[in-house]
C-alpha cells in the first residue's frame, strides 16, 4: 500500500483522498450530463416513443433515499459510540441497496412487459442506459458499504482518524449516487411531462 | 537511502532546506524508505512518480515510432502510387496485394484506411496525451511543488498500467485477420457502430473500443491524482501564484481531461449498445448489401456532438502541457523571468474554458444549422486572443534575453514558430464560410499537424532535453540534440507547408489515390516531395531515440544539483532523488518561480527567503 497512509496531513483542510473522491464524482457527473444532454438532443429530433414510467421506479427512489438516511445515522452511531446502531444500520443500508437494484430490475421487467424493450426506440434505450449505468455505480457503492460492514463486524470498535476517513468516504460516495439517481428520476419525469 | 539521510548538507540549497525546511517526518515512517525494495517494485509496478513518468515516456516513444512508421507506409502509397510495394510484403503480409499480371505490389485500400486510423489514434491518445501529459505531469507536479509523491501513488501506478493495457489491446488489434479499425480516429458511426460496415468494423473496432475505454480510465485516474496533488500537496509557501507555469498547464490539462473524457466514455458506451444490444442511438435507416437493417431512429450527428465535446478539449489536453513546458524552458534558457506570468496563467484558464464551447467547429460540414455555427465561429476566433497573448509573452521572454541555445531552448523557440504557423491557419478554418471550402482538403491536415502535432512534439522534445538530467542523472548529447532540432524543424515545414497549397487547390484528404482525377495530377511531384521529406524527418527522430537510450547509460554525468541554474524546486533535490524526493525536510518556498536576473543575481532559487526590503514582484 501507499507509504502515505500514515502521513499526517495536518496542513490540509481536507484529506487528499477525500478530495480525490470528490474530483472523481465530478467526472461521473460529466458522464451522466453527457447522456442526459444527448437525451434532450435526440428527443428534439422526433420519432420518440412516449410511454408511462413504471411506478416501481418511484419505490426504488424511495428505497435509495431511506438508505442514505440509515447510512447517515449509522455514521452518527459510529461517532457517538453507539455500536449497535452503527453496525445494524450499516447492514440495513446494504440490504436497502440490494433492494434498490432488485426494484430497478423489476422496473426494467415492467418496461419489457409494456413492450418497451432495449432496442424498441431510443426513448426506451436511453432509460435503460441511464438506469443501467447508474445501477453499475450503485454496485460500486454496495462494494464500499460491504467493506464498511466487514470493518464494523470484524475490526474492534474504535474511532480512529483512519476509520473515520474510510467511513466518511463511503458516505460521500453513497450520498452522491443517491443524489445522482434523484437527478435522473426528476429529469426523466420532467421529460415525460413536457 | 539511509546514507543519503545522514549525509552532511553541502550546497547552499541544502543549508536552506535544513534550516528553514518543513519537517513532515516522512523518513521516520519505516515504510517510506522501504518503498522501492526489489526489482519489481522499483522498475515495473512502481508507485514512485518519477519511475511512472519514465514508464509513460518510454511507452510513448515506442508508440511514437510505430505511429510514425505507419504514416510513412501510407505516405509511400500517396507519393508513389506507381511504384511496387512488394518489398513490404514480408512485414505487411496480405495487406500488400500483388497484381498477378504485372507483379506489382500495392497497399490494400482497406489497410490504407486502417493505417490512417491507427496513426491518428496512436499519436493523439497514446503519444501526445499519455506520452506528453502523463510523462511530465508525473515527473514535475510533485517535484516542482515540493511534494513527496502524488496524492495516491497506487492510483498513479494503476493509471500507467491501464494505459499499458490499452496499448496492448490496440497492438493486438493490428494483427487481426480482418485488420484493425479503419473508420478514422474519430470513429464516426455507422462505420464504428455496425460490425458489418467494413472489414475493420468488426473485431478491429471491438478491440479499439475496449482499448480506448481502458485509456479513458487511465486518463481519469491520472487526472484525479494531478488535480488533488496540485490543490492539496503543495509545500509550505507554495501558493498558487508561485507555481511554475508548467504546473498551471498540467493542472488545467487534468481538469479538461477529467471533464471531457467521461463524455467520450458515454459516447463509446452508446456505440457499444448499438453494436451489441440492438439499440439505435446513432443508426438510422441503413441499407447494407441491399438489406435494410432494423435500426431506426438514431442520429449519427449526436455521436459527433459527444465525440467532439471530448475531441476539442483533447487538442488542448495535448497542447497545454507543451505550452507550460515551453514557458518554463524559455525562461530558464533566456535567463529572464517569464514575461507576463499572470497573463500566461489567465490565458491558460481562458483557453481551458473556451475549449468546452467550440466543439461544433469540427462539424460545420456535418449538417449543423449554419446559424448555430455562428456561435461556434465567434468563440473559436476568441481563442486566438489568449493564444496570441501567450505567443507575445514567449517572444517578449526571449527578447533581450541572454539566450543559451541548448537543444531544449531551440525546441522551445521552434514550438513558438510552429504554434504561430499552425495557429494562423486555425483562424482560416474557424470561420465556417471558409471551412466549408477547406474542410475535406489537405489544408486541414496541414493545419492540425503543425499546430497540435509538430508543436506538441516540440514541447515534448524541449521537456525531454531539459529534464533528462533530472530523470537519469546524465545529460543527453547536445550536438545530436541540435542536429535533431534542425532536421525536425526544417523537415516538418517541408512536409506540411506544401500541404497548405495542395489543400487550397482543393485536393481532398482521406483519398487512397488521385490518379482518376486529372485535375490533381499536377500535384504528383508535390506528393512525392512530401513523402520524401516525411521519410527523412522520421529518420531524424531516430537520432533522438538513439541519443535518449545511449545517454541513459553513457551520457555525461550530472555533477551539480542545478545544471541549468533554474529557480524551481526540482533542482534542489539530489541529482538522483530517492523515494520521497527530498532526503531530509521539505523545502519551503519564499518567492515565485521566475526570479532570473534580479538584483544583479543570475537566478534566485524559490527556497531563498526574501532579503530585507526586497519585494516579491511579478
Amino acid at each position: 500500500m501507499s507509504s502515505f497512509e500514515n502521513t499526517v496531513y495536518s496542513r490540509n483542510k481536507i484529506h487528499p483522498q477525500k478530495f480525490a473522491l470528490l474530483v472523481s464524482c465530478a467526472s461521473v457527473v460529466m458522464l451522466f450530463a453527457a447522456l442526459t444532454s444527448a437525451y434532450v438532443v435526440r428527443q428534439a429530433a422526433g420519432n420518440w416513443l412516449e410511454f408511462p414510467m413504471p411506478v416501481l421506479f418511484l419505490y426504488s427512489t424511495l428505497t435509495l433515499v431511506v438508505s442514505s438516511f440509515t447510512l447517515y445515522f449509522s455514521y452518527k452511531g459510529f461517532l457517538a459510540g453507539n455500536v449497535k446502531t452503527y453496525k445494524y444500520l450499516l447492514l440495513l443500508t446494504f440490504v436497502l441497496g440490494i433492494l434498490f437494484i432488485y426494484l430497478q430490475y423489476k422496473g426494467w421487467m415492467a418496461l419489457v412487459a409494456m413492450g418497451v424493450e432495449l432496442g424498441t426506440n431510443p426513448s426506451g434505450s436511453f432509460l435503460y442506459v441511464l438506469s443501467g449505468l447508474h445501477a453499475a455505480h450503485i454496485l460500486g457503492g454496495l462494494a464500499a458499504v460491504f467493506v464498511a460492514i466487514l470493518h464494523a463486524f470484524i475490526l474492534p470498535y474504535e474511532v480512529s482518524a483512519k476509520r473515520k476517513l474510510r467511513f466518511e468516504m463511503t458516505q460521500i460516495y453513497w450520498h452522491f449516487v443517491d443524489v445522482l439517481w434523484i437527478y435522473l428520476i426528476v429529469f426523466l419525469w420532467l421529460q415525460q411531462q413536457s | 537511502m539511509a546514507n543519503v539521510l545522514t549525509a552532511a548538507p553541502h550546497s547552499e540549497e541544502d543549508v536552506l532546506i535544513e534550516q528553514m525546511g518543513y519537517d513532515d517526518h516522512f523518513h521516520e515512517h519505516h515504510d517510506g524508505d522501504k518503498f522501492q525494495s526489489n526489482f519489481i517494485t522499483t522498475y515495473i509496478f512502481s508507485q514512485d512518480h518519477k519511475m511512472i513518468a519514465k514508464q509513460f515516456l518510454i511507452t510513448g516513444m515506442f508508440w511514437g515510432v510505430i505511429g510514425g512508421l505507419m504514416s510513412l507506409v501510407f505516405r509511400l502509397q500517396l507519393g508513389f502510387p506507381e511504384e511496387s510495394m512488394a518489398w513490404l510484403k514480408p512485414v505487411l503480409g496480405k495487406w500488400i496485394e500483388i497484381n498477378a499480371e504485372t507483379g506489382m505490389g500495392a497497399l490494400s485500400p482497406d489497410f490504407y484506411y486502417a493505417l490512417v486510423t491507427m496513426h491518428g489514434t496512436i499519436l493523439v491518445f497514446f503519444v501526445l496525451t499519455a506520452g506528453l501529459s502523463g510523462t511530465f505531469s508525473n515527473l514535475l507536479i510533485p517535484l516542482q511543488l515540493g511534494a513527496r509523491d502524488m496524492a495516491s501513488p497506487l492510483l498513479n501506478m494503476m493509471s500507467y498500467w491501464f494505459f499499458f493495457l490499452a496499448g496492448l489491446i490496440m497492438f493486438i488489434s493490428l494483427f487481426l485477420n480482418t485488420g484493425p479499425f479503419s473508420g478514422g480516429w474519430t470513429a464516426y458511426p455507422p462505420l464504428s457502430a455496425l460490425p458489418q460496415a467494413s472489414s475493420g468494423s468488426g473485431a478491429g473496432m471491438t478491440l479499439w473500443l475496449i482499448s480506448l475505454v481502458f485509456f479513458v480510465v487511465s486518463v481519469l485516474l491520472g487526472g484525479i491524482n494531478y488535480i488533488t496533488t496540485v490543490l492539496n500537496l503543495r509545500t509550505k509557501g507554495m501558493n498558487m501564484w508561485r507555481m511554475p507555469l508548467t504546473i498551471w498547464a498540467f493542472f488545467v490539462t487534468a481538469i479538461l481531461g477529467l471533464l471531457s473524457f467521461p463524455v467520450l466514455a458515454s459516447a463509446f458506451f452508446l456505440v457499444m449498445c448499438d453494436r451489441g444490444l440492438g439499440t439505435s442511438f446513432f443508426l438510422n435507416e441503413i441499407f447494407i448489401g441491399g438489406q435494410a437493417l432494423d435500426h431506426v431512429g438514431g442520429s449519427p450527428v449526436l455521436y459527433q456532438h459527444l465525440f467532439w465535446f471530448l475531441g476539442h478539449p483533447e487538442v488542448y489536453i495535448i497542447i497545454l502541457p507543451a505550452m507550460g513546458i515551453v514557458s518554463e524552458v524559455l525562461a530558464v534558457h533566456s535567463r529572464k523571468p517569464v514575461f507576463g506570468y499572470k497573463a500566461m496563467v489567465f490565458s491558460i484558464l481562458a483557453i481551458g474554458f473556451l475549449s468546452f464551447i467550440v466543439w461544433a467547429h469540427h462539424m460545420f460540414m456535418s449538417g449543423v444549422n449554419p446559424f448555430i455555427s455562428n456561435f461556434f465561429v465567434v468563440f473559436t476566433l476568441i481563442i486566438a486572443v489568449p493564444s496570441a497573448v501567450k505567443v507575445f509573452n514567449w517572444i517578449a521572454t526571449l527578447f533581450g534575453g541572454n539566450i543559451r541555445f541548448t537543444a531544449a531552448s531551440l525546441f522551445g523557440i521552434g514550438f513558438v514558430s510552429m504554434f504561430i504557423s499552425g495557429g494562423l491557419t486555425g483562424i482560416f478554418l474557424g470561420n465556417s464560410a471558409i471551412d466549408i471550402q477547406m474542410h475535406d482538403t489537405y489544408f486541414v491536415v496541414a493545419h492540425f499537424h503543425i499546430v497540435m502535432g509538430v508543436a506538441a512534439f516540440f514541447g515534448m522534445f524541449a521537456g525531454v532535453y531539459h529534464w533528462f538530467p533530472k530523470m537519469y542523472g546524465r545529460f543527453m548529447n547536445e550536438t545530436l540534440g541540435k542536429l535533431h532540432f534542425w532536421g525536425t524543424m526544417v523537415g516538418a515545414y517541408l512536409i506540411f507547408w506544401p500541404m497548405h497549397y495542395i489543400g487550397m487547390a482543393g485536393v481532398p484528404r482521406r483519398y487512397y489515390r488521385f490518379d482518376t482525377f486529372q485535375s490533381f495530377s499536377q500535384f504528383d511531384d508535390m506528393n512525392k516531395f512530401i513523402t520524401i521529406a516525411a521519410i527523412i524527418t522520421f529518420g531524424f527522430q531516430l537520432i533522438l531515440v538513439i541519443n535518449f537510450f545511449y545517454s541513459i547509460w553513457y551520457g555525461k554525468k550530472v555533477t551539480e544539483k542545478n545544471p541549468w541554474g533554474a529557480t524551481t524546486l526540482e533542482w534542489t533535490t539530489e541529482v538522483d532523488p530517492g523515494h520521497g524526493n527530498w532526503a531530509g525536510k521539505l523545502p519551503v518556498v519564499h518567492r515565485w518561480a521566475y526570479d532570473y536576473a534580479k538584483d544583479g543575481q543570475e537566478f534566485i532559487s524559490q527556497i531563498t527567503p526574501l532579503k530585507e526590503g526586497e519585494t516579491e514582484t511579478h
